[in-house]
């Protein structure tokens, strides 16, 4: 039984992270934009930096002051509760400050260019900038632009590769080694950033990797790719098939708006050929997993039985959001003007 | 004010005469006054171009001065210092200024400052509507009287085909024919590149080839039912190069351009840069409308240029600020600066040996010629004929240089071509009787 005193000693004086050292790695990124130019070495140090994370969130007092010092700023040009919550407490407990920007509360509004909000959010003392943005490609056109670190918490239809990251750790969590597993993605291929950053990784790592969409909601050009353009996967249209023999089933999330664009002919339909109901998992390997990115549209992509089943980590992957952006953050920051500076201070912890 | 100029020892390349021989070449009052051996040039500015290829000037069916109204973009000044630069000796104008050039007065609000300002002669093509709304006919009978060499909306469509067709119909009682930029915009909502697996990479909507091959068919269909002369802008699909083949074969008056970067560049220099590489650069000075293809798209305009199917080169020349370009992909301007790269870049073909050198000058010169019946405004325009205007250019398809963007003459320096090395420049250019561009440490 520890006492009262004994716990604050602890606060006091937090334990190490146990993260890989800096020196064991060959960790050079600056930015986290995508993960299409990701190396298996680098998404391994990933996955174990998680695991350091992961048990600094399990102490009792899950706060380290590793980033004390550094300034985080989430600039969200998009609506996202999860997201940024995670990223905000992820950048807490590490001890970082975090300052939150909306692009509806700020000169964003006012017509003020990325690259000057940028700018500005450098000037100001941000060392890392969490950047949601409804436009592809945007986190590059910034990061061209910053000293600061950038990392993409979303950009349009293209990446989000913080979030590929938790479903590899989810996954992995569960499976081991994902080499060779056969990993659904269902649903709305083609306005899907979370299928996109997905395959790469995924297939970086070995897995079959069958994308299973309406024709119409397929990216036009997916087979057409030479070598190393797109992630090697495979595209069908029937749910039934795709899911046959499958270690994992990733639904996606299926915009109404979609459904106005011409894109299917309506929500009954749509929820009758690509929803993940159990009549359907029961294709998959017995206990496959059923993931999610959320929100869910219960009902539509994903029924309500299996969303919060036994086979379901969806709330696994929110939680172990938390713990990838801490690696992401704690990695990223090496590599900050600022990160530099502290080196030392990093180095003593 | 005309001075007299000989231009010595160069290979002079006439195809409108089939002329190809070393030469010196006389200009006099602003024509061309003798092409011969050994030609007497006492008194005259001489240029050496000895080594060097000595054409007619340039002839541009398709350049944005975005003057009157855009001239924080360009000016018929600074546009036209860009067309010599590159060699161009005569450009179209295209009418989507503001005002558009839909009304006579800003025709010749046009060609009063061009007379005043222009390096290079400025021919104006005038608005098919009013306003370039797609709603009503603007004046045509009287925008052909003031100078107009054709009428188009570019930058947008003809959309409404019943308007289209009675444009080519109104259109043929001046004998002018019209340019339509073919995009079918339902089939390329909110498109930024060309539908294919970069786009699908990079998270960009975009255009299939359909949308510009399905007006491109509608036109061609019109230009049958009309039995007047639609010519098709920046043809940039293997489909509309079919189309416009088909056409030609079945007699119909129906001539085509293609611009230098549809002819070279692909869409994956939207992701990586023309200069290649792995990093995605998102690059928006490679975001142009129609969207640069994929290879054999590419491959089917350059064999089309080649063999005659597309009459000329047109560089649809569209320069933008700097802001214009330096945001977010989806919001960035469509365009590229390409009067001052045109030659360097179509020079790719002939070192590839996908065209002569003879056939590229054909489809510079006297094909955009042709192609528009601009003979018929100006005599003996894009030939060396004794008595033509003295429009020449001087070139060293040989000599490398490094395209450097902030240096160009033209306000856009919007070019996905920056720090490229392209084979292939213009040493002197003589617009009208006038040296315009002499490069000052001659290259090669």
């Amino acid at each position: 039984m520890t006492t009262i005193r004994e716990q604050e000693t602890r606060a006091e004086t937090p334990a190490p992270i146990a993260a890989p050292a800096s020196e064991e790695s060959a960790w050079r990124r600056r930015h986290l934009l995508d993960l299409d130019d990701f190396s298996i070495d680098e998404l391994d140090l990933v996955m174990r930096t998680t695991d350091a994370m992961k048990e600094v969130l399990s102490r009792e007092v899950p706060r380290v002051p590793a980033l004390r010092g550094t300034t985080i700023v989430t600039l969200f040009y998009e609506n996202s509760t999860r997201t940024r919550a995670s990223f905000e407490l992820a950048g807490k407990v590490l001890g970082a400050d975090v300052i939150n920007v909306s692009a509806s509360g700020s000169s964003v509004t006012k017509g003020e260019s990325l690259i000057d909000t940028v700018k500005t959010l450098q000037a100001i003392g941000a060392d890392v900038l969490v950047m949601r943005h409804n436009r592809s490609g945007a986190p590059y056109l910034a990061a061209r632009h910053a000293e600061a670190s950038v990392v993409n918490a979303g950009d349009g239809l293209h990446a989000h590769p913080t979030q590929a990251l938790l479903d590899l750790y989810t996954i992995r969590g569960s499976l081991g080694d994902v080499r060779g597993r056969k990993i659904v993605i269902v649903g709305d291929v083609l306005h899907s950033r979370v299928a996109r950053s997905n395959m790469w990784s995924l297939t970086a790592l070995g897995a079959e990797v069958v994308l299973c969409a309406p024709p119409t909601l397929v990216p036009p050009g997916m087979r057409d790719a030479p070598e190393g353009g797109l992630p090697a996967v495979r595209v069908e249209t029937d749910l039934d098939r795709a899911i046959e023999g499958a270690d994992v089933v990733m639904a996606l999330r299926m915009q109404l708006e979609r459904m106005h664009g011409g894109f299917v002919p309506g929500m009954r339909e749509y929820s009758r050929l690509y929803q993940v109901n159990a009549k359907r998992l029961a294709y998959a390997k017995p206990g496959a997993l059923v993931l999610h990115p959320g929100p869910m549209n219960e009902g539509v992509e994903i029924s309500h039985e299996v969303a919060h089943g036994l086979q379901s980590h969806v709330e696994e992957q929110v939680a172990n959001g938390v713990a990838v952006r801490m690696a992401v953050l704690w990695l990223i920051t090496r590599n900050t003007p600022r990160g530099g500076r502290m080196a030392s201070a990093r180095g003593s912890l | 004010m005309s001075e007299r100029i000989i231009i010595r020892g160069g290979r002079v390349i006439d195809p409108a005469s089939g002329y190809d021989a070393v030469a010196d070449l006389v200009i006099e009052d602003g024509r061309i006054a003798a092409v011969g051996a050994a030609l007497d040039g006492a008194g005259a500015r001489e240029i050496d171009a000895r080594g060097l290829v000595v054409a007619p000037g340039f002839v541009d069916l398709h350049a944005h001065l975005r003057d009157p109204g855009l001239e924080y973009k360009e000016d018929i000044e600074s546009g036209t210092r860009a067309a010599a630069r590159g060699g161009f000796t005569t450009i179209c104008a295209m009418p989507n200024t503001e005002p558009a050039m839909d009304t006579r007065s800003v025709i010749e609000y046009v060609l009063r400052e061009a007379a005043a300002r222009a390096s290079v002669r400025v021919l104006p093509i005038g608005a098919v509507s009013k306003g370039r709304a797609g709603k009503e006919l603007a004046e045509l009978g009287d925008l052909a009287a003031a100078g107009c060499v054709a009428f188009s909306d570019d930058g947008a469509p003809v959309y409404d085909a019943t308007l289209m067709r009675r444009a080519l119909e109104y259109a043929g009682a001046f004998d002018l024919p019209i340019i339509d930029h073919c995009e079918e915009k339902s089939l390329a909502q909110d498109a930024v590149m060309h539908e294919g697996w970069v786009a699908a990479r990079l998270g960009l909507r975009g255009a299939p080839a359909a949308a510009e091959e399905s007006p491109v068919a509608r036109d061609i269909a019109l230009a049958e039912t009309t039995g007047a002369h639609v010519h098709i802008a920046h043809v940039s699909t293997r489909g509309a190069v079919e189309a416009v083949r088909r056409a030609k074969a079945r007699g119909l008056r129906v001539t085509a351009e293609v611009t230098p970067h549809h002819l070279t560049l692909t869409d994956e220099t939207v992701a990586f840069g023309a200069g290649g590489g792995s990093e995605l650069q998102y690059d928006t000075n490679a975001k142009v409308n129609p969207p640069l293809r994929a290879q054999d798209d590419v491959d089917a305009c350059a064999a089309a240029l080649a063999d005659g199917t597309i009459d000329c080169v047109a560089t649809d020349h569209a320069p933008h600020a700097a802001t214009e370009k330096l945001c977010e992909f989806d919001d960035a301007a469509f365009g590229i600066s390409g009067l001052e790269t045109a030659f360097g870049l179509c020079m790719r073909l002939v070192h590839e040996k996908k065209i002569s050198l003879e056939t590229l000058v054909e489809r510079m010169t006297i094909g955009p010629v042709r192609a528009l019946g601009l003979d018929r405004h100006v005599h003996g325009i894009g030939t060396l004929a004794v008595g033509a205007p003295a429009d020449v250019v001087v070139l060293d398809p040989g000599a490398e240089w490094t395209v450097e963007p902030e240096r160009f003459a033209s306000k856009g320096k919007n070019t996905p071509l920056g720090g490229v090395t392209l084979r292939g420049a213009v040493v002197a250019t003589v617009a009208c009787g006038r040296v315009v561009h002499h490069a000052e440490v001659p290259v090669g």
